[in-house]
């Protein structure tokens, strides 16, 4: 008896108990599609973080005013957060004291509420150099970007991000118009173009939600606060990726020199590059697509016991049918090999039940949940591979029980 | 003891069936049940023999061994000329499907399946192809009477007619042995008489027939009646169907 009748018979089997064979499929369907879905949602969460990470500009570092609590508490006199200042920036400027440093921008940022008309949308309200674009590697959709011109003139310009500009003005040309931020009525100079990462639901890590302004006019007319020479962030962006741990150690060196800091421990700044916020990311998300996989991988362990539960029960009861199959000339081979496809078909056909299903709620959760959930064609085919395994595993020890059934107990039985 | 076969039988014939002082015991825990105590038995090819014996007498251990579903404990088993005495479990079904046609009490028919696809079965595993499979089953079941019924599942067949099903299932590979367990015992006399009819129509064609049953009248059919009480065959055949008479 070849494969191709086995296959028949056992297809067959799996045909004429459809309520049995429909309920074991589910187990299996349950799992796979769990699987899918699990791995979709940690993929895409990785990758929407990866991509708002790029989106940052490349090669570029990050420096945030770090601790302050230096045990000295002179040079904190103040006891403020703000111990970047304009001048740090000006001096990780410098192409003689920082040669791998390409470009650097002071930014103060602030969530405000932007007016223009009858029109409000909350945003990120960033106040930087002309420098900011290169940095950041945006590009200004229509009209231009802010110039040296407006930081020095304090000038009431605005920049808007694609998302904000589309909040604002849904119809017509939002260059040239006015925005009020704070009561500061500002003129809109230009639109950055899009960076088409905007998938996310949240606007704080939207790169398309913001507004850019001379870092003179946040400080002095908008943010207000304690020092109006301080900066919230400086973006360092090095001449190439092979620069990046140059860059670090010049923009590390000045800054502690300018901030008069000997011992690293009491660095008043921290340094982030992509790369370490990348991995940071990711190890929370491979953390979430663990426990979510394994919670998925029991629910397939427990559809393939259904399977195997099933299978004996099918055993039992077509014991007589097994009987008269060994009694018309049926080997013990070939039983085992029927009771093994059927167990496969069950398997198989919940594995491409369930990759349907995967498919249909990472097509469907998306807009239930916010979260970008990816489709992975090697989950799908991997899903597809375990179900049928799962299938064979379990179905081993029913086929072998049945093949092993002594003909004239099989057909005693009643 | 061999049972010489009655007079009139052309003298040089095949024999098919060669038992020679077969035993079987059942051990169960300590306990051991000796079903057969030395049986032989010679069939010779186109006889029709039934095996009469009352519950408990070994007449279904003697046909499970004479079906190859069994091994003997002791003696030797010649099917067609073939030792199978000692084979082992997938040897037997091989020999099963080649050598004997089975029609058993409950018909034994796959409910899912229809007439001739239940007659295809026995082929399906000898590896007869697909195209001449279908022809072959429909030449046995109009061979008994139900080339009309062909598509029908067993659900939809009367018990006669499902047993005929059974017939035409056990005599499509042509095989040297048809063995047939009490196949009138679960059917209403008429249907049990159109199978009996059926049956030495088969037999009148040149089929080796042995049929087990404990029902003398049903015995009475066959050309050749052998009796089995307490594991061992009863040395006059004839006298036998008379004394229960």
């Amino acid at each position: 008896m070849n494969w191709l009748e086995t296959l028949r018979t056992g297809v067959n089997g799996v045909r004429s108990h459809r309520l049995r064979s429909f309920l074991t499929v589910l187990g299996i369907l349950i799992g796979i599609a769990g699987v899918i879905i699990a791995v979709g949602l940690g993929e895409g969460a990785s990758g929407q973080v990866t991509s708002e990470i790029n989106a940052l500009g490349s090669n570029v570092l990050t420096i945030t005013p770090g601790s302050t609590t230096s045990t000295s508490g002179i040079r904190e006199a103040l006891g403020s957060a703000s111990t970047l200042t304009m001048s740090d920036v000006a001096a990780l400027a410098s192409p003689v004291d920082a040669p791998d440093i390409k470009a650097v921008a002071g930014i103060t940022s602030s969530s405000e509420v932007l007016t223009a008309g009858s029109e409000t949308a909350t945003t990120t309200v960033q106040g930087t150099t002309p420098s900011w674009l290169t940095v950041r590697g945006r590009t200004v959709a229509q009209g231009r970007f802010l110039d040296n011109q407006d930081v020095q003139d304090h000038a009431a310009s605005v920049v808007l991000g694609e998302t904000t500009a589309s909040e604002l003005f849904s119809r017509g040309d939002p260059v040239g118009q006015t925005v009020d931020v704070n009561g500061v009525p500002l003129t809109v100079v230009g639109v950055l173009t899009s960076t088409g990462s905007s998938t996310s639901s949240s606007s704080t890590t939207d790169p398309d939600d913001t507004a850019i302004i001379p870092i003179t006019t946040g400080a002095e007319r908008i943010f207000g606060g304690t020092s109006r020479n301080s900066v919230s962030s400086i973006a360092v962006q090095a001449r190439s990726s092979a620069d990046l741990s140059g860059a670090y150690q010049e923009a590390d060196h000045l800054l502690l020199q300018l901030h008069g800091i000997t011992d690293t421990a009491n660095a008043d700044f921290t340094i982030t590059s992509q790369a370490s916020l990348i991995a940071a990311n990711t190890s929370v998300d491979h953390t979430l697509t663990i426990l979510l996989g394994g919670i998925a991988a029991i629910s397939l362990i427990v559809g393939g016991i259904g399977v195997m539960n099933i299978m004996l029960v099918s055993v039992t009861e077509r014991i007589r049918e097994i009987g008269l199959r060994k009694a018309l000339g049926a080997t013990p081979r070939v039983i085992r090999r029927q009771f093994l496809v059927e167990a496969s078909v069950l398997g198989l056909v919940g594995g491409l039940l369930g990759v349907l299903a995967g498919l249909v709620g990472v097509l469907w959760l998306p807009g239930l949940i916010g979260d970008p959930i990816s489709t992975s064609p090697t989950a799908a085919v991997g899903a597809l591979v375990i179900a049928l395994a799962i299938g064979v595993l379990f179905g081993v020890y029913p086929a072998s029980r049945a093949a092993t059934l002594a003909p004239i107990d099989a057909l005693r039985s009643e | 003891m061999t049972v010489t076969p009655p007079q009139g039988t052309p003298p040089v014939r095949d024999t098919v069936i060669e038992l020679e002082r077969v035993t079987k015991v059942y051990r169960t825990g300590t306990i051991s049940v000796a079903a057969l105590r030395g049986v032989s038995l010679s069939i010779d090819q186109g006889e029709y023999v039934a095996i009469i014996g009352p519950s408990g007498s070994g007449k279904s251990t003697l046909m499970h061994i004479l079906g190859c579903l069994d091994v003997p404990s002791s003696g030797q088993y010649h099917l067609a000329g073939e030792d199978v005495s000692h084979m082992s479990e997938t040897a037997l079904a091989e020999v099963r499907n080649r050598r004997i046609g089975f029609v058993f009490q409950q018909f034994n028919l796959l409910p899912s399946m229809t007439a001739w696809q239940n007659v295809e079965l026995p082929m399906v595993y000898a590896g007869v192809p697909r195209s001449s499979r279908k022809e072959r089953a429909m030449e046995a079941l109009s061979r008994v009477g139900l080339a009309g019924r062909v598509d029908h599942r067993p659900g939809e067949l009367s018990g006669g007619q499902q047993q005929r099903v059974a017939v035409a299932r056990a005599l499509v590979t042509e095989p040297a042995l048809i063995l047939a367990d009490e196949p009138t015992g679960n059917l209403d006399s008429k249907s049990a008489a159109d199978v009996l009819r059926l049956m030495g129509e088969l037999h009148d064609a040149g089929r080796t027939l042995v049929l087990i049953t404990h029902d003398v009248e049903v015995a009475a059919a066959a050309g050749r009646v052998v009796g089995i009480r307490d594991g061992l065959l009863t040395d006059n055949d004839q006298r036998y169907l008379e004394s229960v008479r």
